[in-house]
């Protein structure tokens, strides 16, 4: 009834190939954006934003960063937890070396250089493929984070091999270190994952896109049709590990603070934001947001629920948590193989119908 | 109508998320209790816990509270990862009607995580012979406290025992002592203070690192082998303890010459090597065992009423000790606390007081039913780690039971004091801190 | 022989045995990806959570004990933790594959994640997350005439692990080569609907499958418990079988063990002398970066069959 687009006509070819072709789509999302924008920062507190939304933030684009690679180029990858290390080391490195430069640009640069140590570990795919290219790049993953933890320059010497942000202001307002406010740290998290959410989708929809998913469709067929497997495959790789790198920058320097490098960026990692993109849906941006709200703050509202709600004792809680858990995933896995972008599909199709189905 | 079910159930879980139901009108003590009971170190995480829950509890309920004033013990599990415990620091910081008074973080990476942020939030944190070794420098880090001693300090004590039983410290010269250490940031700790001793006293030493979580230890165990160092120190956790002193005793090497750092030294970690980890040592600043009068206390108010989260025969191990005695300083700093303020209602500027000024005698550990058990404790403002002295106990393996082995001998100052303070000044310097006036 | 040489052959030695004992992991990968093209990452937790029930049915304390207040013997344990699964492989088919026939690779693999963290915390709120010490009787410790003769250390339990290793392959070679439901498993693995159409139940094999799997992962479980005493940790052992995997390709039963025995052998000796030069504990990459290097002359793996692509 509220959702329908009869009577929506497009009279520009621009206009039809829009990102949000129906009204009531922009106005749902601009008025999502809205309240996310200028809405939620009046209420966060350093609960929701340090346990919550800055962790979903930086996840959210290491996610989307993974699915233009395994989901729009077909090419599976186990190395975001290295490369996350690269974006966050990289963003050390610069921010202790250079004080002076902003924020942003620190974390550009960060992405930039994650993207060239992405392209390297990239050259294997263009002969190895599926789960070999999976395990393969296990290879980047641990290899990197052995590096950052044995190299002394990398973590300037301190004695433990933690590296721990400091302070930096962005236009006068701390956004990292413990004195940042949440809304900053926020803010400053959510700019960043609209803008290349926003960047991604247009990406994904021009021709760089296209022949990735030719890539990823057939890699055969592709090259017969002019694609350069090489070029498609690396670009795919050089993106990916961009925002991959952007988001273990984001990770380390707004949310966590301080790190060392197994254990924040280890093994675990590189699963997690798989796993992300799988349940969430692969080869959809949406999908990648979708994914990692759910991996990241399912855990949290099943053990707040069960703790605070049902005043389940701790350790049992945990226990269930975990084991929920793995019946959640499954159970989405049975009900909706694709994904829960493609949930979000149906239910807009539902919606379309409401409350008139035949 | 799946997905307005799984949107109705968010919803409820977004709802009981805010955890701030204050029902209690009487003011309470909150002390939140970072737990791992699950987890690849969970079998580590669980007696420290049982031990922390088990001495708080015996205080409610024998005493009513510390001072009568109910403790609210806090649990939040944080499975030794960084991000959970992140998680649970912001979640329970702020419980009423105390607020946290102190934090006992439980690992490496956590303690790192939360210096700076409860730094800020004006909350205590107790790294208790962990985390980040310059705390020790009151005058930089106000709010963290690392009694009774450091793993730097500890490093200096398994090199001065070495070198008594060696004959004297001039005769650590052309000796080799291996390290074997868990490659994280907890375990590279004592690497810098053993290359300092290496140098003062010329021995050699070798740096062997297992990385997470350590169950395949061959190559570095056959490098022992080859070149049979005089000694091996550990600095290991978790399964890696366990895997360390099986193949120690498989290649035959002399556990009496086998030191583990503190978290290397539990029931857990000798138990599944049997036999052969007869003679293994370990550091410790309190005493192993469960027969003391405090224990007993333990088990008639919390075991017999049903309160406990352990099983009875696993009380008065080393790790349960650990956690109790973290449990004795805690509620011993809050009674300081309410001493010098002269109110029952403490915040946590005003644990800070408490620990700071805090004078654990000996006398005061009778009273409390564990005469002998820890060395006396006394914290000043610059400095937060105490008496830093550490002892050696050694693994029976027939009697299945730790005992002490040694004295606590004192740390080495001429080499980790030099060290304190270039660590602390650096993060004083990066943190744009300015050092107090002790 | 002189002392660099007995080092060398001590380095070579262990590295076999390790190798053996990532191959004993990696085959229960191998069985289920073969049969049914599923990357099982539920297989480090299934070795784990086997471990536990076979601890479970022997130790006093236990739920045996606690109920009946008697405990099982060592073989009568086993015995009894292949039936558990069994019934574990029958549930994981009745509740998640069967919904899940002809989807992606990707999803299925998806789904052993969730299986993995029911697994995990099943086990957990079963038995606890204590270490549990599980000794069935397999010697332990150096082997004393080795050292005393030779001067060579020799692990007894890597000894077993290695000769039951062995074992456990040639039964699964002539169960996989020879038999009916061999043949079977490996035409589910080519086609599931041609499979179905020839008349092969999907089901019926799922369910072997899974049950062989869970009773090599028992078998993996009581070694490296043995080793190390039950606990958490076990399930991440699963980590050093993938580098094996990959070496030895996803579908060959003796390519796990020569895959184990490549990736054994070169970790350790890395280890021991290129380690030093670079700061040492470079096994784990050590032993991804040889499987890379072997991936990219063979990239279906050493004895994986021969990906054929058409258009």
């Amino acid at each position: 009834m509220f959702y329908r687009e009869a009577g929506q006509f497009k009279t520009s070819y621009i206009a039809d190939q829009s990102i949000l072709p129906i009204a009531q789509d922009r106005v749902f999302v601009f008025g999502f954006m809205a309240v996310a924008f200028l809405g939620v920062p009046w209420f966060i507190d350093s609960y929701w934003a340090n346990a919550i939304f800055v962790p979903f933030l930086a996840y959210a684009l290491a996610a989307i960063g993974l699915n233009l690679l395994t989901g729009y180029c077909g090419q599976v990858s186990l190395g975001t937890g290295g490369f996350m290390a690269v974006g966050a080391f990289a963003t050390f490195k610069l921010i202790t070396l250079f004080p002076d430069l902003n924020l942003i640009i620190v974390i550009l640069l960060s992405g930039a250089i994650t993207a060239a140590v992405g392209v390297l570990f990239g050259i294997p795919s263009l002969r190895i493929k599926g789960f070999y290219l999976a395990v393969a790049t296990l290879a980047a993953q641990f290899f990197l984070v052995w590096l950052f933890n044995k190299v002394g320059w990398f973590f300037n010497y301190s004695p433990t091999g933690q590296i721990t942000m400091p302070s930096v202001e962005m236009f006068g307002v701390l956004v990292t270190g413990p004195s940042a406010s949440p809304a900053a740290r926020y803010l400053f998290c959510l700019g960043f994952v609209v803008l290349f959410a926003l960047a991604a989708k247009n990406i994904v929809r021009g021709r760089v896109g296209r022949s990735w998913m030719a890539i990823r469709d057939m890699d055969i067929a592709a090259e017969l049709i002019g694609i350069r497997p090489l070029a498609a495959k690396l670009s795919a790789f050089a993106v990916s590990s961009f925002y991959i790198g952007m988001a273990g920058a984001l990770y380390f320097g707004v949310w966590l603070g301080s790190a060392e490098p197994i254990e924040a960026f280890g093994v675990e990692q590189s699963f997690l934001v798989l796993f992300m993109i799988i349940i969430g849906g692969l080869g959809s941006i949406l999908g990648s947001v979708l994914g990692a709200a759910f991996m990241t703050l399912m855990p949290i509202f099943l053990k707040n629920f069960m703790v605070d709600g049902l005043a389940v004792e701790v350790v049992t809680a945990k226990h269930v948590e975990i084991t929920l858990m793995g019946v959640l995933i499954v159970f989405f896995l049975i009900v909706e193989p694709h994904g829960l972008a493609r949930m979000w599909q149906i239910l807009k199709e539902k919606l379309r119908l409401w409350p008139f189905p035949y | 109508m799946m997905f307005k079910r799984l949107t109705g159930a968010l919803i409820g879980a977004t709802l009981a998320l805010p955890a701030v139901v204050s029902t209690a009108s009487a003011y309470e003590l909150v002390i939140p209790s970072l737990d791992y009971r699950t987890g690849p170190y969970a079998p580590n995480g669980i007696p420290f816990a049982n031990g922390y829950h088990d001495y708080l509890m015996m205080l409610n309920e024998r005493d009513g509270g510390i001072e009568g004033v109910k403790v609210k013990l806090v649990q939040c599990e944080t499975a030794y990862n960084t991000k959970q415990g992140v998680e649970c620091y912001e979640k329970t910081k702020d419980t009423p009607p105390s607020r946290a008074l102190v934090y006992q973080p439980l690992s490496t990476g956590i303690t790192y995580q939360i210096i700076p942020k409860a730094s800020v939030d004006k909350i205590p944190v107790h790294s208790m012979g962990y985390g980040r070794t310059s705390a020790a420098n009151g005058k930089v880090f106000e709010w963290i406290f690392n009694f009774p001693a450091t793993y730097w300090d500890q490093a200096a004590v398994l090199v001065k025992y070495i070198g008594e039983k060696e004959g004297g410290m001039d005769k650590l010269k052309g000796k080799k002592i291996a390290l074997v250490y868990h490659n994280s940031a907890y375990g590279k700790e004592p690497i810098r203070t053993l290359e300092k001793a290496a140098e003062k006293f010329g021995f050699e030493l070798m740096l062997l690192a297992v990385d997470h979580p350590g169950q395949e230890q061959k190559a570095t165990w056959l490098q022992i082998r080859r070149e049979r160092p005089d000694w091996v120190l550990m600095w290991g956790w978790g399964v890696m303890n366990q895997v360390a002193i099986k193949e120690a005793s498989s290649i035959r090497y002399p556990m009496d010459h086998f030191i583990g750092v503190w978290w290397s030294g539990s029931e857990n970690d000798v138990l599944p090597a049997g036999d052969g980890a007869h003679g293994y040592l370990s550091g410790a600043f309190h005493a192993p065992g469960d027969n003391f009068p405090a224990h007993d206390d333990i088990k008639k108010h919390v075991y017999d009423k049903g309160k406990a989260q352990g099983e009875r025969d696993r009380i008065g191990e080393v790790l349960y000790n650990r956690g109790l005695i973290a449990a004795v300083y805690a509620s011993e700093a809050i009674r300081n606390a309410m001493k010098i303020h002269k109110t029952k209602e403490i915040t946590p500027a005003m644990m800070r007081d408490g620990i700071e000024s805090l004078d654990l005698t000996e006398a005061r550990l009778k009273e409390l039913g564990l005469p002998g058990f820890t060395i006396p404790v006394k914290i000043t403002c610059a400095n937060h780690a105490g008496p830093r002295k550490v002892a050696l106990q050694q693994w029976d393996a027939k009697a299945k039971k730790w005992s002490f082995v040694t004295d606590y001998y004192d740390t080495m100052n001429d080499i980790v004091d030099p060290l304190i303070q270039e660590d602390s000044a650096q993060y004083a310097k990066e943190n744009n801190i300015k050092p107090r006036d002790c | 022989m002189g002392g660099e040489v007995i080092f060398f052959l001590e380095i070579v030695i262990s590295g076999v045995m390790a190798g053996v004992m990532y191959a004993l992991v990696a085959l229960g990968f191998v069985l289920i990806f073969k049969a049914s093209g599923i990357f099982n990452f539920a297989q480090g937790v299934m070795c784990l959570f086997a471990a536990l029930a076979l601890y479970d049915f022997m130790a006093p304390g236990g739920w045996v004990d606690r109920w009946f207040g008697f405990t099982f013997p060592v073989w009568m344990a086993i015995v009894l933790t292949i039936g558990v699964m069994v019934v574990v492989a029958w549930l994981i088919e009745r509740l998640v594959l069967q919904h899940l026939v002809k989807q992606e690779p990707i999803i299925l693999f998806m789904a052993t994640l969730g299986l993995a963290y029911v697994l995990e915390g099943v086990g957990d709120i079963l038995f606890g997350s204590d270490v549990k010490p599980l000794d069935i009787g397999i010697p332990q410790g150096a082997s004393d005439w080795a050292l005393d003769n030779y001067g060579i250390y020799v692990e007894k339990l890597e000894l077993v692990a290695a000769i039951t290793g062995a074992v456990l392959v040639t039964i699964l070679g002539i169960f996989f080569h020879r038999t009916r439901i061999g043949r079977a498993l490996r035409a589910v693995a080519d086609d599931h609907q041609a499979a179905l159409s020839v008349g092969i139940s999907l089901r019926t094999i799922w369910v072997i499958v899974w049950s062989v799997s869970g009773i090599v992962a028992l078998v993996a479980g009581i070694m490296w418990g043995s080793k190390s005493g039950v606990q958490f940790s076990l399930s991440l052992i699963a980590l050093k079988a993938l580098p094996v995997l990959i070496l030895g390709g996803f579908t060959s039963v003796p390519g796990a063990i020569v895959g184990g025995l490549i990736i054994g052998v070169g970790e350790k000796l890395a280890e021991v002398y290129l380690g030093p030069f670079v700061g040492g504990a470079i096994e784990n990459w050590f032993a991804y970066m040889l499987a890379l290097v072997f991936l990219l002359f063979r990239p279906q793996g050493l004895f994986g069959e021969r990906i054929i692509e058409r258009v």
